[in-house]
């Protein structure tokens, strides 16, 4: 069983074994609760979608998480709990579950929450003719035949999905997957309403429409301005609920929503670009910075067609280890945001950042053996390195990419050219392999280190690097059935700070502006995953 | 004269296709595509997305089936980045917006610009004169980036007068910002075609004859300056006017007032193929309209014009 598995375990046992736990907004005795509990807050893009099956983007998915309830839901520190689903149990062999669903659970027009819901919800995921952009979730959660249906050879009936009866749901698996229930949480599995889909097609999301089982219902959409949920007197936990109405707000800019959290608009509010540190100073009760489930890092192309001079590993490990990369976290970022030198960041879930060699080093002893390496790889003042590093324009990866590559020209003498490109462009030149050096960014789909280091086998359809190593693809394959595979993370992060198909600057921090009367906030989900219902606002 | 509009509208037709054909191949031209992503689709998944959207026929089949589309059932198709919504939702939703905001921003640049450049002319060489070149040489030089932040520094943050932004269906608090941030460079311009139009005007002959005869001043302007010096500005309105109704980038993504300015561009970089289509007919069809339009004004204006 891996580490991953094991602490969902430990939470399946303390839900099975604990009574009732609730979880929900939970004021300690003697705070005096706001008149208003009206929640406000911003997003930067408009959500593209309410339809779970649908839903891509991390806004839409915090919209949908307040709107439907899945079997499963996270707590406060990302441990399961239960949502419709009371209690579930699996077999020996990992690959056939079975859930327990509560009979008081209801959609916002009273009928019933059944299995059969999510029976229909979980084909619709992955019938083509949904063409959900998750419907590949469906596929790593090994649902018993879905890769004919997905292809579109077998019917989506044949899914390996269940309804026992109206309180039992079941999934057969094609392997044995120990932390299958904690793949529930995602909302692509929540439960979406038949006779209201069939009903009202692609509009079945408006508000004059929708029918949803969660805390909240949608009440009001101006798509780009706002979006209104109000609480669903059919939730079955309604009475712990607190906040009776969310607001979220769509506000492009995000220097402009700063202005709206200062006047008092907003609840929740982003901190603008490289302000953390003033902010902090001047506010410090309300800004506030956690680490989340991300990695900044550069891609060398490795591939035949790529430079001959990043095929030497001598050059890559130079470039890297010439970047101090606490010049980037201290003086360009300045919100928390922490050196890198690993691949998966130290705030997953079971993973002790290894202590990589050239992390163990001094900034000073890092850039001599940087000079010594690209001396050994036959560069230096009179036959000068040239290298383009391309990027997505945007000001912070401007400042970050010339930081870097001033620290190659000063330490090294290499002739670095920046390139940036639009977003769409610059997404197709990396992914056809025209670049030398190029940015990225990597966030976890879920909170265990194979999400990350995954992307380094061969295989993987996001190997920008195109990196290979038997041994790294041997080590990752052996983790997926290993009880404890945190000894095989060490040892691919080992190797990845050796072979270095990819440079590691730093990792993210996510920073966030909340007023000091809202109370309940998930600081430790470090997937940032929050539910309106767990808030609560008290009078100042 | 309804021969003309006739011929104007026929040629409209041919325009319009050539400027969806155009359109159409640049964008498909642009590299990337509506869902190419930082983490890319699996092919199976990316394939069962192509296959529904249409996008796995050949491109010519593409446009074929779009331009039918139009034409048919008046279907601009849905967007692909809005799942749940069609291009027709969006511009149903965002046009009314661009358009209120944008026809205020039309007339108060149409009546501060124009009362600007007239004093400007008739008081020529005085501090009047001076004064209205000075407001909106400032104004053309301020863009509405940089007074978009600084209007709500004064109006939300120290005044505490008006909300920083938002639509609420149009009321007039959450109208003052934009309107004042779009307008002002539009009244600059309008000033100051004015302004050199109506001095122009004011050294005419007819116009010497005119204050020879004895006719009072204000009437001298009035009734035989102001009409032949508007010409310049009335070429000038009509694209203005729809560039103010079609929306502000700056303005929707600075107020979130939810327009369509931002869909518009935005659509181009997520790549959202229906919706920067559906706009771009949008705004194309009302550019070839107010120019006729335009036209038309101008017979109307200058008798020596005959169509």
């Amino acid at each position: 069983m891996s580490i991953f598995a094991k602490s969902l375990a430990a939470g399946f046992l303390a839900v099975s074994m604990a009574a009732t736990p609730v979880v929900a907004a939970n004021p300690a005795a003697g705070e005096k609760l706001a008149e208003d509990q009206t929640f406000t807050y911003s997003t930067i893009d408009e959500i593209s979608s309410l339809d779970p099956q649908i839903v891509e983007d991390v806004s839409g998915s915090n919209v949908a998480r307040d709107l439907f309830e899945g079997l499963l839901n996270q707590d406060a520190e990302g441990n399961l709990v239960p949502g419709v689903a009371e209690s579930w149990e699996s077999n020996a062999e990992k690959n056939l579950y079975t859930f327990h669903l509560r009979d008081n659970a209801k959609w916002s027009d009273g009928t019933p929450v059944t299995a059969n819901d999510f029976v229909y919800a979980w084909r619709r995921l992955a019938d083509p003719k949904t063409a959900s952009p998750y419907s590949w979730f469906a596929e790593i959660m090994a649902i018993d035949g879905v890769g004919p249906v997905l292809a579109g050879e077998a019917d989506p009936s044949t899914l390996g999905v269940k309804a026992i009866d109206d309180h039992t749901f079941q999934v057969k698996l094609s392997a044995s997957l120990p932390y299958f229930a904690a793949m529930t949480t995602h909302p692509s599995t929540f439960p979406t309403p038949q006779a209201v889909i069939e009903k009202f097609g692609t509009d079945w999301t408006k508000p004059e429409n929708i029918v949803s089982n969660g805390a909240y219902v949608l009440t009001e959409h101006i798509p780009n301005e706002r979006m209104v949920r109000e609480r669903n007197p059919m939730y079955w936990d309604n009475e712990h609920t607190v906040i009776d109405k969310t607001v979220l707000l769509v506000i492009n800019d995000e220097n402009a929503a700063h202005t709206r959290y200062l006047a008092g608009e907003l609840d929740l509010g982003p901190v603008p670009t490289g302000q953390y540190k003033r902010l902090k100073a001047e506010y410090p009760d309300e800004t506030h910075s956690v680490p989340s489930l991300c990695t900044y890092y550069y891609n060398y192309n490795m591939r035949d067609s790529g430079p001959e001079a990043l095929k030497d590993v001598r050059v890559r490990q130079a470039l890297s280890y010439a970047i101090d990369r606490s010049i980037i976290t201290e003086n360009i970022l300045q919100a928390g945001q922490i050196p890198a030198f690993t691949f998966t960041p130290g705030a997953t879930a079971g993973f002790t950042v290894p202590k990589v060699a050239f992390g163990e080093m001094t900034q000073a002893e890092r850039d001599a053996k940087a000079v010594e390496l690209l001396a050994a790889a036959g560069y230096g003042k009179d036959n000068p390195l040239k290298v383009e590093v391309l990027y997505n324009t945007s000001e912070g990866h401007k400042k970050i990419a010339i930081a870097i590559t001033q620290m190659w020209k000063q330490k090294l003498g290499v002739e670095a050219t920046l390139a940036n490109m639009e977003w769409k462009t610059f997404l197709q030149n990396k992914s056809e392999g025209n670049f030398d050096v190029a940015r990225a960014g990597w966030c976890g789909d879920y909170n265990e280190a194979s999400t990350f280091l995954d992307l380094l086998t061969t295989d993987s359809g996001y190997n920008d690097s195109k990196y290979s190593n038997p041994e790294v693809d041997r080590l990752m394959a052996e983790a997926k059935t290993m009880d404890d595979p945190s000894a095989n993370y060490t040892k691919v992060e080992e190797i990845i700070a050796e072979d270095m198909p990819v440079i590691p600057v730093y990792h993210y921090a996510s920073v966030l502006m909340l007023k000091p009367n809202v109370k309940g906030w998930p600081f430790q989900n470090v997937e940032g995953k929050w539910y309106s219902r767990e808030l609560y606002k008290t009078a100042e | 004269m309804l021969n003309y509009v006739i011929k104007r509208v026929a040629l409209a037709i041919p325009t319009l296709l050539i400027l969806i054909v155009i359109s159409f191949l640049l964008m498909h031209a642009a590299p990337g595509g509506p869902f190419t992503s930082e983490k890319p689709l699996p092919p199976q998944v990316m394939a069962n997305i192509a296959a529904k959207y249409g996008l796995d026929q050949p491109l010519w089949k593409q446009m074929v089936n779009y331009i039918w589309g139009i034409l048919t059932h008046f279907d601009f198709g849905p967007s692909f980045k809005y799942k749940d919504r069609t291009v027709n939702d969006i511009i149903a939703q965002g046009f009314p917006i661009t358009l209120t905001y944008g026809f205020y921003s039309f007339v108060v640049a149409i009546v501060t610009g124009m009362a600007l450049g007239i004093a400007a002319a008739v008081k020529q060489n005085t501090w009047i004169d001076y004064f209205a070149v000075g407001i909106s040489i400032g104004a053309q030089v301020l863009p509405n980036f940089v007074m978009a932040p600084i209007l709500v520094l004064i109006f939300t943050l120290w005044l505490n007068w008006l909300p920083g932004g938002g639509w609420n269906g149009g009321q007039w608090q959450y109208l003052v910002m934009p309107v004042i941030a779009l307008s002002t460079s539009y009244m600059a311009s309008i000033a100051r075609i004015t302004r050199s139009s109506m001095l122009e005007v004011l050294n005419t002959n007819y116009i010497r004859t005119a204050k020879a005869k004895g006719l009072p001043w204000s009437k001298v302007i009035i009734r035989h300056a102001l009409k032949p010096s508007l010409l310049p500005v009335i070429s000038y309105l009509g694209p203005a006017f729809v560039g103010l109704i079609t929306g502000s980038v700056v303005i929707d993504m600075y107020f979130s007032t939810g327009g369509m300015g931002y869909f518009f561009v935005n659509s181009a970089t997520n790549r959202d193929y229906s919706v920067m289509m559906g706009i771009t007919i949008l705004v194309g069809t009302l550019t070839v309209l107010f120019n006729l339009i335009v036209d038309l004004l101008y017979a109307w204006i200058d008798p020596k014009i005959r169509y």
